[in-house]
């Protein structure tokens, strides 16, 4: 059984492109070229190619608070630690202590990243928190040179700024103060104006951060198919299945796994007005959907072998 | 249409266990380290690693799930870095520091190093000649909020008294010694990593650190105190300036490299630059701990000025031969 019932509306008149669809679609293609600048591709061994997602500065910025964060709550915990056990053991030990947790204070500093980037994650808690992790530049294994040059680096891209910020006084150190500020500012700022984001750390030790999230498995929409019944109410016409292209059926793909009914309503209801399918009676959106994503896939997977790639609903091929 | 299944979805299917698997593998030893994996999980590693590496290129021409692709890259990244990845502990990686990298590194950075000790002794020599002829140079260096008693107008018994110990307060001067190796071992970092601005900053805060200790030499040696003050210097001296002279040699390796690439790439350059020097930048903070340690029990404890040029000559040596001896000799 097809099902071209009503509102058939005017299906092919390509060029009346609406203005505003025109304007999302060049924004999306922009963002598309955005994103795939960041992506860089490493052939392994084997031959085959694995893309690496660089990380942004933002998300580098946003890791390097959390692990700020988490060496503050170290050095401070143990300050209180120490106090605590000063009062308990008496007044002599009170230097021996601070010299231990001015020591202490040292290793947390320079050593917290380089201990976690020389594990096997080569990623310390706030880069593993957004999922992001440290990767030679050439592809190669990632040394503990490499890792002691990173992160002894970043005392002039951090510790020197600030410096010069706490500096000041009267008007000619405060000038000095100002110059210094710029000049180190330029290794602050480094990773914005280089298009690897690498930091100064970075270009020296030969490494480069990348995104590298843990992604799930999940199940594959088109497996509740297979249930014979719902399989033999949908029968689309193969102009059905190509009102679409593989952008559309990505997003149709994140609507079924993760949004709510009323998304699925509203997006059902889009996609029988365009096709021109009139809802049946027992016919529900999420079954609707799941058929139509499989009509879809089968098509565009179907022409993809042919070599035809159709990237979203204007491409007409 | 058939009812039958997506080609991609019986791709997925078949193989699906095994990605599973090697997923499992990957969590294991990411979280426990290899040590943690048995030897069927080892064994089955590379296989699945392969396996999952060809099932993403096919993914990627047959299959339009983007959750299967996003997760055969992940996974394939993950296991990409766990293969290819370091496999030693941090204990066998310190042992390969301290056996070879680092005098190495430091026997291959023989004319930085000098370069860095002119510019240290330089510094040194220059103070404490300017400060002979005229002690008020003194004032100029060190400004007047010098926070100790140790300046040209100290009479030559309080001078004396700062050089050796009555065995008071051990506890604040090995506070003070901490917070020494504090300072010293920061600035040892800064004058390695200054190197990047092609070296300059970094010969400058050798010039400084060495007016600084001249001219106090200087003030020693005006009231007749230098040998005295030379044993006080040298017992963690010659472990303390040898490894400021090494950070900052560490210092112009960058520097060197950043600014005359010669014939590689400014970047590569940079690279196999940046993986010496910051071997020799470790090894300063080494220094630097061993330095405070004379620092704060040697010094307090011996008073002796035979006992203290001994210790002194003994790092010396010692530090000569653990960085230039060559290997194979001394294993013979």
């Amino acid at each position: 059984m097809t099902n071209t019932a009503t509102p058939s509306p005017n299906k092919r008149q390509r060029p009346g492109v609406s203005i505003e669809a025109a304007t999302q679609r060049r924004a999306r293609m922009a963002e598309e070229m955005r994103q795939s600048k960041l992506i860089r591709r490493l052939v392994t061994p084997e031959g085959a190619a694995i893309r690496l997602k660089l990380a942004t500065a933002a998300e580098r910025a946003g890791a390097f608070l959390i692990d700020i964060a988490i060496q503050w709550a170290i050095v401070i915990a143990t300050l209180f630690g120490l106090s605590f056990l000063m009062a308990g053991l008496g007044e002599g030990s009170s230097n021996i202590a601070f010299a231990f947790w001015l020591v202490f204070f040292f290793f947390v500093r320079n050593f917290y990243y380089i201990f976690f980037e020389i594990g096997q994650r080569a990623a310390t808690p706030g880069k593993r928190a957004l999922g992001l992790r440290v990767a030679a530049r050439n592809g190669g294994r990632l040394t503990a040179n490499s890792v002691l040059a990173r992160n002894f680096i970043r005392e002039i891209e951090i510790g020197l700024p600030f410096q010069f910020a706490l500096m000041g006084g009267d008007e000619a150190s405060g000038w000095m103060a100002l110059f210094g500020l710029l000049w180190s500012g330029v290794f602050l700022l480094f990773p914005i104006f280089n298009k690897d984001k690498m930091r100064v750390g970075d270009l020296i030790a030969g490494t480069w951060v990348i995104r590298s999230p843990k992604t799930k498995l999940m199940h594959d929409i088109t497996s509740a198919n297979s249930v014979p019944d719902s399989g033999s109410r949908f029968n689309f016409t193969t102009a059905q299945a190509e009102a679409y292209g593989i952008h559309e059926l990505h997003v149709l793909e994140d609507v079924l796994r993760q949004s709510t009914v009323e998304v699925k309503r509203q997006v059902a209801a889009r996609i029988r007005t365009k096709i021109g399918w009139a809802q049946q009676p027992g016919e529900t959106d999420l079954a609707f959907l799941e058929a139509y994503y499989g009509s879809l896939r089968r098509r565009l997977e179907q022409r993809m072998l042919l070599g035809e790639r159709k990237a979203d609903k204007f491409d007409v091929r | 249409m058939s009812g039958d299944l997506l080609k991609s979805y019986r791709f997925r299917e078949e193989r699906q266990a095994d990605w599973q698997k090697l997923d499992l593998i990957l969590t294991r030893a990411e979280n426990g380290g290899v040590k943690s994996l048995t030897d069927e999980q080892m064994l089955a590693l590379p296989r699945l690693y392969r396996q999952a590496v060809s099932s993403l290129s096919v993914a990627r021409s047959i299959s339009l799930d983007q959750n299967v692709i996003a997760y055969l890259e992940s996974l394939c990244t993950r296991a990409y870095f766990f293969v290819y990845g370091a496999r030693t502990t941090i204990g066998e990686r310190m042992m390969v520091f301290l056996r070879s990298d680092w005098p190495a590194a430091v026997r291959g950075a023989v004319w930085p190093t000098l370069l860095s000790a002119l510019f240290f002794f330089g510094g040194w020599g220059l103070a404490f000649f300017l400060c002979l002829q005229d002690m008020e140079w003194y004032w100029t260096f060190h400004g007047h909020s010098f926070f100790e008693g140790r300046n040209p107008d100290a009479t030559v018994e309080y001078l004396r008294s700062t050089i050796y110990t009555d065995g008071h307060g051990d506890g604040q001067l090995t506070a003070f010694s901490s917070y020494l190796f504090n300072n010293n071992a920061q600035i040892a970092l800064f004058a390695f990593a200054l190197g990047f601005a092609f070296g300059i900053p970094t010969a400058w805060l050798l010039v400084y650190n060495g007016v600084m200790i001249g001219s106090m030499y200087a003030v020693f040696w005006d009231k007749g105190l230098g040998f005295e003050f030379t044993g006080w210097l040298m017992i963690h001296g010659v472990t303390e300036i040898f490894a400021i002279i090494l950070a900052g040699a560490a210092g112009f390796i960058i520097g060197g490299a950043v600014a005359f690439p010669g014939a590689q790439t400014r970047l590569a350059s940079a690279r196999s630059a940046g993986q010496k020097a910051a071997t020799i930048a470790m090894g300063c903070v080494v220094m630097l701990i061993i330095a405070a340690l004379l620092e704060g029990f040697g010094r307090q404890l011996i008073n002796s000025d035979v006992a203290r040029y001994t210790i002194a000559a003994a790092t010396g040596v010692w530090w000569m031969l653990y960085f230039y001896m060559r290997r194979e000799e001394r294993r013979g």
